[in-house]
Protein backbone atom coordinates (compact mmCIF):
# COMPACT_ATOMS: atom_id res chain seq x y z
CA UNK A 1 0.00 0.00 0.00
CA UNK A 2 2.85 2.74 0.75
CA UNK A 3 4.68 1.18 -2.25
CA UNK A 4 1.56 1.91 -4.35
CA UNK A 5 1.22 5.47 -2.94
CA UNK A 6 4.36 6.84 -3.96
CA UNK A 7 3.84 5.48 -6.99
CA UNK A 8 0.58 7.24 -7.16
CA UNK A 9 2.14 10.16 -5.90
CA UNK A 10 5.40 10.77 -8.32
CA UNK A 11 3.17 9.92 -11.40
CA UNK A 12 -0.03 11.24 -10.62
CA UNK A 13 -0.22 13.89 -7.78
CA UNK A 14 3.21 15.92 -7.88
CA UNK A 15 3.08 16.33 -11.65
CA UNK A 16 -0.94 17.33 -11.51
CA UNK A 17 -0.12 19.52 -9.05
CA UNK A 18 2.95 20.90 -10.88
CA UNK A 19 0.26 21.09 -13.86
CA UNK A 20 -1.98 23.00 -12.16
CA UNK A 21 0.02 25.28 -10.06
CA UNK A 22 1.48 26.85 -14.04
CA UNK A 23 -1.93 27.11 -15.80
CA UNK A 24 -3.35 28.56 -12.39
CA UNK A 25 -0.64 30.68 -11.44
CA UNK A 26 -1.11 33.76 -13.25
CA UNK A 27 -4.89 33.77 -12.67
CA UNK A 28 -3.72 33.97 -8.87
CA UNK A 29 -1.35 36.67 -9.59
CA UNK A 30 -4.38 38.78 -11.37
CA UNK A 31 -6.68 38.74 -8.10
CA UNK A 32 -3.83 39.54 -5.92
CA UNK A 33 -3.01 42.63 -7.73
CA UNK A 34 -7.01 43.48 -8.75
CA UNK A 35 -7.44 43.95 -4.67
CA UNK A 36 -4.37 45.26 -3.84
CA UNK A 37 -3.59 49.00 -3.19
CA UNK A 38 -0.94 51.11 -5.76
CA UNK A 39 1.47 51.24 -2.16
CA UNK A 40 1.29 47.86 -1.67
CA UNK A 41 1.87 46.36 -5.10
CA UNK A 42 5.06 49.12 -5.60
CA UNK A 43 6.92 48.06 -2.43
CA UNK A 44 9.46 45.61 -2.93
CA UNK A 45 9.92 44.78 0.51
CA UNK A 46 6.64 43.25 0.71
CA UNK A 47 5.65 39.96 -0.07
CA UNK A 48 4.16 40.22 -3.75
CA UNK A 49 2.17 36.82 -3.08
CA UNK A 50 0.38 37.74 -0.44
CA UNK A 51 -2.60 41.00 0.18
CA UNK A 52 -1.91 42.57 3.27
CA UNK A 53 -4.68 45.17 3.59
CA UNK A 54 -7.50 44.63 0.74
CA UNK A 55 -8.62 47.52 -1.45
CA UNK A 56 -11.45 48.33 -3.94
CA UNK A 57 -9.11 51.36 -5.71
CA UNK A 58 -8.25 49.38 -8.42
CA UNK A 59 -11.83 48.36 -9.17
CA UNK A 60 -13.27 51.52 -8.49
CA UNK A 61 -10.81 53.57 -10.55
CA UNK A 62 -11.75 50.80 -13.18
CA UNK A 63 -15.30 51.46 -13.25
CA UNK A 64 -16.07 55.18 -12.83
CA UNK A 65 -12.79 56.52 -14.45
CA UNK A 66 -12.48 54.83 -17.60
CA UNK A 67 -15.32 53.65 -20.02
CA UNK A 68 -14.84 49.69 -19.20
CA UNK A 69 -19.00 49.02 -18.51
CA UNK A 70 -19.22 50.63 -22.10
CA UNK A 71 -16.15 48.41 -23.58
CA UNK A 72 -17.61 45.21 -22.03
CA UNK A 73 -21.68 46.28 -23.32
CA UNK A 74 -20.04 46.48 -26.53
CA UNK A 75 -17.96 43.12 -26.19
CA UNK A 76 -21.27 41.25 -25.18
CA UNK A 77 -23.38 43.03 -27.76
CA UNK A 78 -20.71 42.05 -30.92
CA UNK A 79 -20.41 38.92 -29.48
CA UNK A 80 -24.07 37.72 -29.35
CA UNK A 81 -25.35 39.76 -32.58
CA UNK A 82 -22.15 38.03 -34.60
CA UNK A 83 -22.88 34.28 -32.76
CA UNK A 84 -26.51 34.90 -33.44
CA UNK A 85 -25.89 35.24 -37.55
CA UNK A 86 -23.08 32.50 -37.42
CA UNK A 87 -25.60 30.04 -35.27
CA UNK A 88 -28.63 30.55 -38.03
CA UNK A 89 -26.72 30.43 -41.31
CA UNK A 90 -24.39 27.59 -40.08
CA UNK A 91 -28.03 25.69 -38.88
CA UNK A 92 -29.05 25.81 -42.09
CA UNK A 93 -25.67 25.17 -44.22
CA UNK A 94 -24.76 21.94 -42.41
CA UNK A 95 -27.86 20.56 -42.48
CA UNK A 96 -28.12 21.24 -46.35
CA UNK A 97 -24.37 19.74 -46.64
CA UNK A 98 -24.65 16.88 -44.23
CA UNK A 99 -28.11 16.21 -45.06
CA UNK A 100 -29.83 17.46 -47.88
CA UNK A 101 -26.59 15.69 -50.19
CA UNK A 102 -27.08 17.53 -53.45
CA UNK A 103 -24.63 18.17 -55.91
CA UNK A 104 -21.45 19.59 -54.94
CA UNK A 105 -22.43 19.34 -50.61
CA UNK A 106 -19.12 17.42 -50.72
CA UNK A 107 -16.90 19.99 -52.29
CA UNK A 108 -18.91 22.87 -50.11
CA UNK A 109 -18.48 20.41 -46.62
CA UNK A 110 -14.55 20.69 -47.74
CA UNK A 111 -14.68 24.05 -48.75
CA UNK A 112 -16.07 24.83 -45.59
CA UNK A 113 -13.36 23.66 -43.38
CA UNK A 114 -10.78 25.00 -45.46
CA UNK A 115 -12.00 28.56 -44.41
CA UNK A 116 -11.78 27.43 -40.88
CA UNK A 117 -7.98 27.05 -41.68
CA UNK A 118 -7.40 30.74 -42.91
CA UNK A 119 -6.34 33.26 -40.02
CA UNK A 120 -7.34 36.74 -39.59
CA UNK A 121 -3.70 37.34 -39.90
CA UNK A 122 -4.09 37.38 -43.94
CA UNK A 123 -7.61 38.45 -44.27
CA UNK A 124 -7.41 42.07 -42.33
CA UNK A 125 -5.75 44.39 -44.32
CA UNK A 126 -8.19 43.45 -47.11
CA UNK A 127 -11.18 43.53 -44.72
CA UNK A 128 -9.80 46.69 -43.53
CA UNK A 129 -9.71 48.47 -46.78
CA UNK A 130 -13.52 47.43 -47.48
CA UNK A 131 -14.62 48.19 -43.95
CA UNK A 132 -13.09 51.51 -44.94
CA UNK A 133 -15.15 51.57 -48.56
CA UNK A 134 -18.89 50.44 -47.16
CA UNK A 135 -18.35 53.39 -44.69
CA UNK A 136 -18.46 50.93 -41.56
CA UNK A 137 -15.57 52.13 -40.08
CA UNK A 138 -15.14 52.35 -36.69
CA UNK A 139 -18.39 51.06 -35.75
CA UNK A 140 -19.95 47.80 -33.98
CA UNK A 141 -21.64 46.51 -36.79
CA UNK A 142 -18.19 45.74 -39.20
CA UNK A 143 -17.16 43.78 -35.89
CA UNK A 144 -20.53 41.99 -36.23
CA UNK A 145 -20.40 41.82 -39.93
CA UNK A 146 -17.07 40.37 -39.81
CA UNK A 147 -16.80 37.89 -36.77
CA UNK A 148 -19.03 35.19 -38.25
CA UNK A 149 -16.43 34.99 -41.00
CA UNK A 150 -14.35 32.78 -38.70
CA UNK A 151 -17.16 31.50 -36.79
CA UNK A 152 -19.20 29.79 -39.65
CA UNK A 153 -16.96 27.35 -40.49
CA UNK A 154 -16.60 25.95 -37.21
CA UNK A 155 -20.41 26.25 -36.06
CA UNK A 156 -20.70 24.25 -39.71
CA UNK A 157 -18.02 21.84 -39.14
CA UNK A 158 -19.12 20.49 -35.37
CA UNK A 159 -23.16 21.08 -36.44
CA UNK A 160 -22.20 18.76 -39.41
CA UNK A 161 -20.84 15.94 -37.09
CA UNK A 162 -23.97 16.74 -34.50
CA UNK A 163 -26.31 16.17 -37.94
CA UNK A 164 -24.01 12.77 -38.66
CA UNK A 165 -25.31 11.15 -35.83
CA UNK A 166 -29.07 11.78 -35.60
CA UNK A 167 -30.95 8.91 -37.34
CA UNK A 168 -32.30 9.23 -40.72
CA UNK A 169 -34.76 7.17 -40.36
CA UNK A 170 -36.80 9.93 -38.51
CA UNK A 171 -36.32 12.19 -40.98
CA UNK A 172 -37.54 9.77 -43.40
CA UNK A 173 -40.75 8.75 -41.63
CA UNK A 174 -41.94 12.45 -40.93
CA UNK A 175 -41.19 13.52 -44.82
CA UNK A 176 -43.19 10.25 -45.74
CA UNK A 177 -46.11 11.76 -43.58
CA UNK A 178 -45.82 14.39 -46.04
CA UNK A 179 -43.70 16.62 -43.76
CA UNK A 180 -41.49 19.23 -45.99
CA UNK A 181 -37.92 20.09 -45.17
CA UNK A 182 -38.24 23.00 -43.37
CA UNK A 183 -41.07 21.40 -41.05
CA UNK A 184 -38.88 18.60 -40.55
CA UNK A 185 -35.86 20.45 -39.78
CA UNK A 186 -37.19 22.94 -37.50
CA UNK A 187 -39.58 20.00 -35.83
CA UNK A 188 -37.27 17.18 -35.96
CA UNK A 189 -33.42 18.39 -36.68
CA UNK A 190 -33.34 21.52 -34.55
CA UNK A 191 -34.86 19.61 -30.93
CA UNK A 192 -32.61 17.08 -31.58
CA UNK A 193 -29.46 18.88 -31.71
CA UNK A 194 -29.70 21.18 -29.21
CA UNK A 195 -26.77 20.27 -27.17
CA UNK A 196 -24.71 20.35 -30.68
CA UNK A 197 -26.73 23.75 -31.11
CA UNK A 198 -25.23 25.02 -27.85
CA UNK A 199 -21.80 24.10 -27.76
CA UNK A 200 -21.59 25.60 -31.32
CA UNK A 201 -23.37 28.96 -29.47
CA UNK A 202 -20.69 29.04 -26.41
CA UNK A 203 -18.12 28.41 -29.19
CA UNK A 204 -18.91 31.09 -31.31
CA UNK A 205 -19.70 33.81 -28.22
CA UNK A 206 -16.45 32.68 -26.94
CA UNK A 207 -14.29 33.60 -29.85
CA UNK A 208 -16.19 36.71 -30.63
CA UNK A 209 -15.18 38.18 -27.13
CA UNK A 210 -11.90 36.86 -27.36
CA UNK A 211 -10.73 38.34 -30.68
CA UNK A 212 -8.50 40.87 -30.96
CA UNK A 213 -7.22 42.02 -34.38
CA UNK A 214 -10.06 42.85 -35.97
CA UNK A 215 -11.19 44.96 -33.15
CA UNK A 216 -7.66 46.63 -33.15
CA UNK A 217 -8.40 47.37 -36.66
CA UNK A 218 -11.54 48.61 -36.95
CA UNK A 219 -12.36 50.91 -34.04
CA UNK A 220 -10.95 53.56 -33.23
CA UNK A 221 -12.99 55.85 -30.95
CA UNK A 222 -12.81 54.76 -27.12
CA UNK A 223 -16.36 54.01 -26.85
CA UNK A 224 -16.69 51.95 -29.37
CA UNK A 225 -14.13 49.32 -27.70
CA UNK A 226 -14.00 45.98 -26.98
CA UNK A 227 -12.71 44.97 -23.45
CA UNK A 228 -9.44 43.58 -24.77
CA UNK A 229 -8.63 47.08 -26.86
CA UNK A 230 -9.72 49.28 -24.85
CA UNK A 231 -7.81 47.64 -21.96
CA UNK A 232 -4.25 48.15 -23.24
CA UNK A 233 -4.64 51.44 -25.55
CA UNK A 234 -6.09 53.45 -23.10
CA UNK A 235 -4.75 52.35 -19.73
CA UNK A 236 -1.53 52.35 -21.01
CA UNK A 237 -0.57 55.13 -21.50
CA UNK A 238 3.34 55.61 -23.06
CA UNK A 239 5.70 54.28 -20.30
CA UNK A 240 2.50 54.48 -17.62
CA UNK A 241 1.23 51.59 -17.12
CA UNK A 242 -1.85 50.99 -14.68
CA UNK A 243 -1.24 47.74 -13.30
CA UNK A 244 -3.59 47.74 -10.66
CA UNK A 245 -6.74 48.87 -12.65
CA UNK A 246 -5.27 46.67 -15.72
CA UNK A 247 -5.79 43.51 -13.86
CA UNK A 248 -8.76 44.54 -12.71
CA UNK A 249 -9.79 44.78 -16.40
CA UNK A 250 -8.50 41.59 -16.79
CA UNK A 251 -10.55 40.06 -14.47
CA UNK A 252 -13.65 41.50 -14.75
CA UNK A 253 -13.85 40.88 -18.61
CA UNK A 254 -12.77 37.16 -18.36
CA UNK A 255 -15.93 36.45 -15.54
CA UNK A 256 -18.47 36.62 -18.41
CA UNK A 257 -16.73 34.03 -20.55
CA UNK A 258 -15.74 32.17 -17.57
CA UNK A 259 -19.58 32.03 -16.22
CA UNK A 260 -20.79 30.93 -19.81
CA UNK A 261 -17.84 28.49 -19.69
CA UNK A 262 -18.74 26.94 -16.71
CA UNK A 263 -22.51 26.49 -16.77
CA UNK A 264 -21.54 24.42 -19.75
CA UNK A 265 -17.98 22.82 -19.55
CA UNK A 266 -19.41 19.22 -20.72
CA UNK A 267 -20.89 20.88 -24.06
CA UNK A 268 -17.60 22.63 -24.65
CA UNK A 269 -15.29 19.81 -24.63
CA UNK A 270 -17.81 18.20 -26.17
CA UNK A 271 -17.90 20.39 -29.08
CA UNK A 272 -13.83 20.34 -28.89
CA UNK A 273 -13.16 16.97 -29.07
CA UNK A 274 -16.21 16.59 -31.77
CA UNK A 275 -14.63 18.83 -34.03
CA UNK A 276 -11.63 17.19 -33.75
CA UNK A 277 -12.26 13.54 -34.35
CA UNK A 278 -14.24 14.94 -37.64
CA UNK B 1 -72.41 18.20 -65.17
CA UNK B 2 -69.79 16.66 -67.39
CA UNK B 3 -69.11 20.23 -68.67
CA UNK B 4 -69.02 21.37 -65.36
CA UNK B 5 -66.45 19.35 -63.94
CA UNK B 6 -63.97 19.80 -67.37
CA UNK B 7 -63.81 23.45 -66.35
CA UNK B 8 -63.02 23.10 -62.95
CA UNK B 9 -60.39 20.43 -63.81
CA UNK B 10 -58.77 23.34 -66.38
CA UNK B 11 -59.20 26.38 -63.80
CA UNK B 12 -57.37 23.98 -60.69
CA UNK B 13 -54.61 23.17 -63.39
CA UNK B 14 -54.13 26.59 -64.71
CA UNK B 15 -53.75 28.04 -60.95
CA UNK B 16 -52.21 24.60 -59.86
CA UNK B 17 -49.50 24.35 -62.33
CA UNK B 18 -47.08 27.27 -61.47
CA UNK B 19 -47.86 26.25 -57.94
CA UNK B 20 -46.97 22.90 -58.61
CA UNK B 21 -43.81 23.45 -60.38
CA UNK B 22 -42.20 25.96 -57.75
CA UNK B 23 -43.08 22.82 -55.29
CA UNK B 24 -41.05 20.50 -57.53
CA UNK B 25 -38.56 22.19 -57.36
CA UNK B 26 -38.30 22.87 -53.86
CA UNK B 27 -38.22 18.83 -53.70
CA UNK B 28 -35.41 18.57 -55.69
CA UNK B 29 -32.34 18.23 -53.49
CA UNK B 30 -30.04 20.61 -55.71
CA UNK B 31 -32.51 23.46 -54.74
CA UNK B 32 -33.50 22.99 -51.08
CA UNK B 33 -29.64 22.32 -50.87
CA UNK B 34 -28.50 25.38 -52.75
CA UNK B 35 -31.38 27.19 -50.58
CA UNK B 36 -29.95 25.73 -47.17
CA UNK B 37 -26.49 26.62 -47.79
CA UNK B 38 -27.17 30.17 -49.42
CA UNK B 39 -26.36 32.08 -46.61
CA UNK B 40 -23.19 30.91 -45.31
CA UNK B 41 -22.21 30.62 -48.95
CA UNK B 42 -22.87 34.50 -49.75
CA UNK B 43 -21.00 35.52 -46.28
CA UNK B 44 -18.07 33.30 -46.50
CA UNK B 45 -17.67 34.36 -50.42
CA UNK B 46 -18.48 38.04 -49.42
CA UNK B 47 -15.90 38.45 -46.30
CA UNK B 48 -13.72 35.27 -46.78
CA UNK B 49 -12.83 34.74 -50.56
CA UNK B 50 -13.00 37.96 -51.65
CA UNK B 51 -10.84 39.37 -49.47
CA UNK B 52 -8.62 36.73 -49.52
CA UNK B 53 -8.16 37.46 -53.24
CA UNK B 54 -8.41 41.20 -53.11
CA UNK B 55 -5.13 40.43 -50.44
CA UNK B 56 -3.01 38.94 -52.75
CA UNK B 57 -3.83 42.35 -55.15
CA UNK B 58 -3.06 44.61 -52.79
CA UNK B 59 0.08 42.84 -52.11
CA UNK B 60 1.05 43.39 -55.67
CA UNK B 61 0.30 47.25 -55.42
CA UNK B 62 1.31 50.30 -53.53
CA UNK B 63 -1.30 51.20 -51.92
CA UNK B 64 -1.30 53.29 -48.97
CA UNK B 65 -3.84 54.44 -46.29
CA UNK B 66 -6.05 56.60 -48.43
CA UNK B 67 -4.81 56.56 -52.03
CA UNK B 68 -5.30 53.32 -54.14
CA UNK B 69 -2.42 51.85 -55.83
CA UNK B 70 -1.41 50.60 -58.75
CA UNK B 71 0.06 47.87 -59.63
CA UNK B 72 3.74 47.14 -59.45
CA UNK B 73 4.48 43.81 -59.60
CA UNK B 74 6.55 42.08 -57.52
CA UNK B 75 8.26 44.86 -56.21
CA UNK B 76 6.58 44.42 -52.33
CA UNK B 77 8.31 40.82 -52.38
CA UNK B 78 11.76 42.12 -53.99
CA UNK B 79 12.00 45.05 -51.34
CA UNK B 80 11.11 42.23 -48.48
CA UNK B 81 13.43 39.84 -49.52
CA UNK B 82 16.34 42.78 -48.87
CA UNK B 83 14.87 43.94 -45.78
CA UNK B 84 17.09 42.36 -42.79
CA UNK B 85 14.35 43.35 -40.35
CA UNK B 86 11.55 41.06 -42.57
CA UNK B 87 14.56 38.55 -43.08
CA UNK B 88 14.79 38.71 -39.12
CA UNK B 89 10.83 38.35 -38.56
CA UNK B 90 11.04 35.31 -41.29
CA UNK B 91 13.67 33.45 -38.63
CA UNK B 92 11.55 34.55 -35.10
CA UNK B 93 8.12 33.43 -37.28
CA UNK B 94 9.44 29.60 -37.84
CA UNK B 95 11.43 29.60 -34.40
CA UNK B 96 8.09 31.28 -32.47
CA UNK B 97 6.18 28.33 -34.12
CA UNK B 98 8.80 25.21 -34.19
CA UNK B 99 9.74 25.87 -30.23
CA UNK B 100 6.39 26.94 -29.06
CA UNK B 101 4.50 23.70 -30.83
CA UNK B 102 7.05 21.57 -29.81
CA UNK B 103 6.90 22.53 -26.12
CA UNK B 104 2.94 22.32 -26.52
CA UNK B 105 2.35 18.86 -27.81
CA UNK B 106 5.41 17.51 -25.48
CA UNK B 107 3.63 19.15 -22.20
CA UNK B 108 0.22 18.53 -23.21
CA UNK B 109 0.24 15.19 -23.91
CA UNK B 110 2.03 14.49 -20.79
CA UNK B 111 -0.92 16.32 -18.70
CA UNK B 112 -3.30 14.34 -20.92
CA UNK B 113 -1.25 11.07 -20.18
CA UNK B 114 -1.79 12.08 -16.51
CA UNK B 115 -5.10 12.92 -16.09
CA UNK B 116 -5.97 9.88 -18.61
CA UNK B 117 -7.48 7.92 -15.17
CA UNK B 118 -10.04 8.19 -13.02
CA UNK B 119 -10.26 10.10 -10.13
CA UNK B 120 -12.50 12.37 -7.62
CA UNK B 121 -13.34 15.38 -9.53
CA UNK B 122 -11.88 14.62 -12.64
CA UNK B 123 -14.43 16.61 -14.55
CA UNK B 124 -12.92 19.96 -12.22
CA UNK B 125 -9.89 18.90 -13.17
CA UNK B 126 -10.69 18.93 -16.89
CA UNK B 127 -12.15 22.46 -16.67
CA UNK B 128 -9.77 23.67 -14.60
CA UNK B 129 -6.86 22.79 -17.21
CA UNK B 130 -9.34 24.38 -19.99
CA UNK B 131 -9.19 27.82 -18.19
CA UNK B 132 -6.17 29.26 -20.08
CA UNK B 133 -7.73 28.50 -23.37
CA UNK B 134 -11.00 29.54 -22.32
CA UNK B 135 -9.79 33.45 -20.98
CA UNK B 136 -9.75 35.97 -23.86
CA UNK B 137 -5.69 35.89 -24.52
CA UNK B 138 -5.52 39.54 -24.87
CA UNK B 139 -6.77 39.81 -21.31
CA UNK B 140 -4.65 36.76 -20.16
CA UNK B 141 -1.29 38.48 -21.78
CA UNK B 142 -1.84 41.38 -20.01
CA UNK B 143 -1.43 39.34 -16.92
CA UNK B 144 2.40 38.04 -18.49
CA UNK B 145 3.11 41.59 -19.43
CA UNK B 146 2.64 42.54 -15.50
CA UNK B 147 4.81 38.82 -14.40
CA UNK B 148 7.05 40.10 -16.61
CA UNK B 149 7.45 43.20 -15.35
CA UNK B 150 11.29 44.72 -15.54
CA UNK B 151 10.68 45.92 -11.86
CA UNK B 152 8.22 44.32 -9.89
CA UNK B 153 8.09 40.65 -12.00
CA UNK B 154 7.02 38.47 -9.02
CA UNK B 155 9.67 35.81 -10.38
CA UNK B 156 12.49 37.91 -10.24
CA UNK B 157 11.68 38.87 -6.59
CA UNK B 158 11.50 35.13 -5.31
CA UNK B 159 14.91 34.65 -7.28
CA UNK B 160 15.88 37.88 -5.79
CA UNK B 161 15.01 36.78 -1.91
CA UNK B 162 16.60 33.36 -2.81
CA UNK B 163 20.37 35.05 -3.32
CA UNK B 164 20.19 33.61 -6.77
CA UNK B 165 20.45 37.07 -8.67
CA UNK B 166 20.97 40.71 -7.60
CA UNK B 167 18.68 43.00 -9.93
CA UNK B 168 15.38 42.07 -11.67
CA UNK B 169 15.86 39.99 -14.41
CA UNK B 170 14.80 42.33 -17.97
CA UNK B 171 12.24 39.70 -19.30
CA UNK B 172 10.88 41.76 -22.56
CA UNK B 173 13.69 43.90 -22.88
CA UNK B 174 16.36 41.31 -23.54
CA UNK B 175 16.21 40.16 -27.18
CA UNK B 176 16.40 36.78 -25.78
CA UNK B 177 14.60 36.76 -22.68
CA UNK B 178 11.77 38.29 -24.96
CA UNK B 179 11.54 35.54 -26.96
CA UNK B 180 11.57 32.87 -24.61
CA UNK B 181 8.72 34.89 -22.82
CA UNK B 182 6.79 35.51 -25.77
CA UNK B 183 7.17 31.29 -26.13
CA UNK B 184 6.06 30.94 -22.60
CA UNK B 185 3.07 32.77 -22.60
CA UNK B 186 2.00 30.92 -25.91
CA UNK B 187 2.88 27.55 -24.46
CA UNK B 188 0.53 28.52 -21.39
CA UNK B 189 -2.38 29.32 -23.58
CA UNK B 190 -2.01 26.22 -25.71
CA UNK B 191 -1.51 23.34 -23.27
CA UNK B 192 -5.13 22.53 -22.74
CA UNK B 193 -6.10 22.30 -26.47
CA UNK B 194 -3.39 19.68 -26.70
CA UNK B 195 -4.22 17.90 -23.78
CA UNK B 196 -8.51 18.05 -24.01
CA UNK B 197 -8.17 17.10 -27.72
CA UNK B 198 -5.66 14.07 -26.90
CA UNK B 199 -7.81 12.85 -23.66
CA UNK B 200 -10.86 12.45 -26.01
CA UNK B 201 -8.36 10.04 -27.87
CA UNK B 202 -6.83 7.99 -25.05
CA UNK B 203 -9.68 7.30 -23.77
CA UNK B 204 -10.51 4.90 -26.94
CA UNK B 205 -7.49 3.03 -26.36
CA UNK B 206 -8.60 -0.33 -25.12
CA UNK B 207 -7.14 -1.27 -21.54
CA UNK B 208 -6.98 -4.42 -22.18
CA UNK B 209 -4.03 -3.81 -25.00
CA UNK B 210 -2.02 -2.80 -21.86
CA UNK B 211 -2.80 -5.84 -19.86
CA UNK B 212 -1.40 -7.84 -22.57
CA UNK B 213 1.44 -6.01 -23.07
CA UNK B 214 2.20 -5.84 -19.27
CA UNK B 215 1.85 -9.99 -19.26
CA UNK B 216 4.80 -9.65 -22.13
CA UNK B 217 6.50 -7.66 -19.46
CA UNK B 218 6.43 -4.66 -21.67
CA UNK B 219 7.70 -1.29 -20.32
CA UNK B 220 6.28 1.88 -20.00
CA UNK B 221 8.19 3.38 -23.13
CA UNK B 222 7.27 0.52 -25.38
CA UNK B 223 3.65 0.55 -24.33
CA UNK B 224 3.76 4.29 -25.32
CA UNK B 225 5.37 3.59 -28.62
CA UNK B 226 3.93 0.41 -29.48
CA UNK B 227 0.07 1.13 -28.06
CA UNK B 228 -0.49 4.70 -27.15
CA UNK B 229 1.00 6.40 -30.53
CA UNK B 230 0.03 4.25 -33.24
CA UNK B 231 -3.81 4.83 -32.06
CA UNK B 232 -3.42 8.45 -31.15
CA UNK B 233 -1.45 9.52 -33.92
CA UNK B 234 -4.70 10.87 -36.43
CA UNK B 235 -5.48 13.02 -33.92
CA UNK B 236 -1.97 14.28 -32.61
CA UNK B 237 -1.82 14.99 -36.24
CA UNK B 238 -4.59 16.92 -36.73
CA UNK B 239 -4.25 18.80 -33.36
CA UNK B 240 -0.68 19.87 -34.51
CA UNK B 241 -1.64 20.98 -37.68
CA UNK B 242 -4.13 23.27 -36.28
CA UNK B 243 -1.60 24.42 -33.16
CA UNK B 244 1.35 25.08 -36.37
CA UNK B 245 -1.41 27.46 -38.35
CA UNK B 246 -2.63 29.29 -34.84
CA UNK B 247 0.60 29.83 -33.99
CA UNK B 248 2.86 30.84 -37.40
CA UNK B 249 -0.45 32.94 -37.66
CA UNK B 250 -0.35 34.37 -34.16
CA UNK B 251 -0.73 38.03 -33.42
CA UNK B 252 -2.33 39.58 -30.39
CA UNK B 253 0.40 37.48 -27.70
CA UNK B 254 3.46 39.12 -29.10
CA UNK B 255 1.71 42.51 -30.15
CA UNK B 256 0.53 43.29 -26.26
CA UNK B 257 3.72 42.16 -24.51
CA UNK B 258 6.38 43.05 -26.71
CA UNK B 259 4.80 44.70 -29.97
CA UNK B 260 7.68 42.80 -31.90
CA UNK B 261 10.56 44.17 -30.03
CA UNK B 262 13.11 44.80 -28.41
CA UNK B 263 15.02 45.74 -31.55
CA UNK B 264 12.18 43.40 -34.29
CA UNK B 265 13.57 40.36 -31.78
CA UNK B 266 10.12 39.00 -31.35
CA UNK B 267 8.29 40.81 -34.52
CA UNK B 268 6.55 37.44 -36.58
CA UNK B 269 4.64 38.17 -39.38
CA UNK B 270 1.44 38.79 -38.41
CA UNK B 271 2.78 41.62 -35.97
CA UNK B 272 5.27 42.96 -38.42
CA UNK B 273 1.91 42.37 -41.37
CA UNK B 274 0.02 44.92 -38.50
CA UNK B 275 3.16 47.43 -38.01
CA UNK B 276 3.73 48.21 -41.62
CA UNK B 277 0.03 48.26 -42.70
CA UNK B 278 -2.03 49.88 -40.00
CA UNK B 279 0.14 52.42 -37.81
CA UNK B 280 2.75 52.82 -40.44
CA UNK B 281 -0.38 52.94 -43.57
CA UNK B 282 1.91 50.74 -46.27
CA UNK B 283 -1.45 48.45 -47.32
CA UNK B 284 0.40 46.85 -49.96
CA UNK B 285 3.43 46.22 -48.21
CA UNK B 286 1.15 45.06 -45.12
CA UNK B 287 -0.64 42.47 -47.64
CA UNK B 288 2.40 41.00 -49.28
CA UNK B 289 4.08 39.86 -45.61
CA UNK B 290 0.65 38.45 -44.37
CA UNK B 291 0.89 36.35 -47.75
CA UNK B 292 4.28 34.89 -46.64
CA UNK B 293 1.51 33.07 -43.75
CA UNK B 294 0.12 31.65 -46.78
CA UNK B 295 2.94 28.86 -48.07
CA UNK B 296 3.03 26.83 -44.72
CA UNK B 297 -1.26 27.23 -44.59
CA UNK B 298 -1.25 25.67 -47.32
CA UNK B 299 1.21 22.92 -46.34
CA UNK B 300 -0.76 21.90 -43.35
CA UNK B 301 -4.13 22.64 -45.40
CA UNK B 302 -3.00 19.99 -47.82
CA UNK B 303 -1.57 17.72 -45.47
CA UNK B 304 -4.70 17.64 -43.64
CA UNK B 305 -6.70 17.19 -46.98
CA UNK B 306 -4.35 13.58 -47.60
CA UNK B 307 -5.55 12.66 -43.93
CA UNK B 308 -9.07 13.49 -44.70
CA UNK B 309 -9.33 11.33 -47.97
CA UNK B 310 -7.54 8.75 -46.43
CA UNK B 311 -10.08 8.88 -43.93
CA UNK B 312 -12.80 8.45 -45.90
Amino acid sequence: MPQGFLQKLVKFYIPLALFLLFLLFPFYWMLVTTFKSDVELYNLSLNPFYIYTWSLTNVEHLIFDTPFLKWLYNTLLVSIISAFISLATSLLAAYGIQRIRFRGSNFMGIAIFFCYLVPPTILFIPLATMVFKLKIWDSLMSLSLIYPTFLIPFCTWLLMGYFKSIPKELEECAMMDGASRLWVFFKVIVPLSLPGILSAGIFAFTLSWNEYLYALTFISSSAKKTVSIGLVTELVRGDVYHWGPLMAGALLGSIPVALVYSFFVEYYVAGMTGALKE
Amino acid sequence: MNHETTVTDEQTGLIGRSWQRTSLALQQRGVIGVLFTMPVGVILLLLLAYPFVLGIWLSFTDTIVGRTGKFIGLENYLYLIFDDVFLLTTFNTLLYTAVAVLLKLIFGFALAIVLNRDFKGKGLVRAIVLLPWIVPTALSTIVFWWLFDSQFSCFSWVLMKMGLISTPIDFLGNPNNARASVIAVNVWRGIPFFTIGLMAGLQTINQSLYEAADIDGAGPWVKFKSITLPVIMPLLAVITTFSIIWTFADFHLIWIMTRGGPANATHIYGTLSYQRAIPGGHLGEGAAISIFIFPILLVCVLLTARYLRRED
